[in-house]
């Protein structure tokens, strides 16, 4: 998960991200159109995505399609639910605890 | 702009002073009344409030599975901050940090609790930018794809 999250620690990445949603399976060069980003550096960012596992490439030909994969998100996604639900009842339970007697 | 690893971040005001808060958060017989995230029993805590102690607590859920969190305190300051690390065995990610800031407010505590995510070493020097905005839309990624 360390790496899905240092994969997101990034804007352009992030864009990317969001780009690919609206259009799934642009290819590796209408994807750096408008990020201004030179070939190798998109690259790169791929590669990062790519590791992480929130893409995939598909290559046809002389072209390379990206879509969006989902499972590493999903995860990240869990670990803030998980803890947002234990700490938000802990934190009713503690509050609870405190002000039981109205006393300050 | 302050960008971050994903946390999560919940505050509370507290018809209590600050003393009392901390007590509860960190004297054992008190963490054993709210500790855990159902009505299920807290069967155990350790928590040797300076830095460099064991934190350790043992819940039981209502569902019948045991959780035992424990951790590092890191910083200790009476009723103003408590930091330390977590580590749930059994799950995937490494280590966590839990913050506790008390601010006195009213004759009662605001509490903010931050659980953040820590990225491994490598991840940390090598990423100083962060987070914001993807996880709005994290929802959004998800729905449209299940």
């Amino acid at each position: 998960m360390d790496r899905t999250f240092s994969a997101l620690a990034d804007p352009t990445r992030r864009g990317l991200l969001l780009r690919l949603k609206e259009e799934p399976g642009l290819s590796v060069s209408e994807l750096a159109r408008p990020f201004s980003l030179k070939l190798p550096g998109m690259m790169k960012h791929l590669d990062v995505l790519s590791d992480a596992g929130l893409i995939t490439r598909t290559k046809t030909g002389r072209t390379v399609s990206v879509n969006l994969s989902v499972g590493p998100m999903r995860e990240a996604m869990e670990w803030l639910k998980r803890y947002e639900r234990f700490w938000t009842v802990s934190m009713d339970r503690l509050v609870a605890l405190v002000e039981e007697d109205g006393e300050q | 702009m302050t960008d971050r690893l994903p946390s999560v971040t919940i505050v509370r005001r507290i018809k209590a002073a600050p003393a009392k808060v901390w007590a509860a958060i960190t004297q054992p017989e008190l963490m054993m009344q709210w500790w855990g995230p159902d009505a299920g029993p807290t069967l155990s805590v350790v928590a040797d409030v300076r830095p460099g102690g064991r934190f350790s607590v043992v819940f039981r859920l209502l569902n019948g599975d045991e959780h035992n969190p424990t951790g590092i305190y890191q910083e200790v300051v009476p009723e103003k901050t408590l930091v330390f690390t977590w580590d749930l065995p059994g799950t995937p990610e490494r280590e966590s940090l839990v913050t506790f800031r008390l601010e006195p407010f009213d004759g009662g505590t605001v509490l903010t609790l931050t659980h953040e995510h820590l990225p491994d070493e490598e991840a940390r020097t090598s990423h100083e930018e962060g987070w914001n905005g993807l996880l709005d839309k994290l929802p959004v990624f998800l729905g449209d794809c299940e």
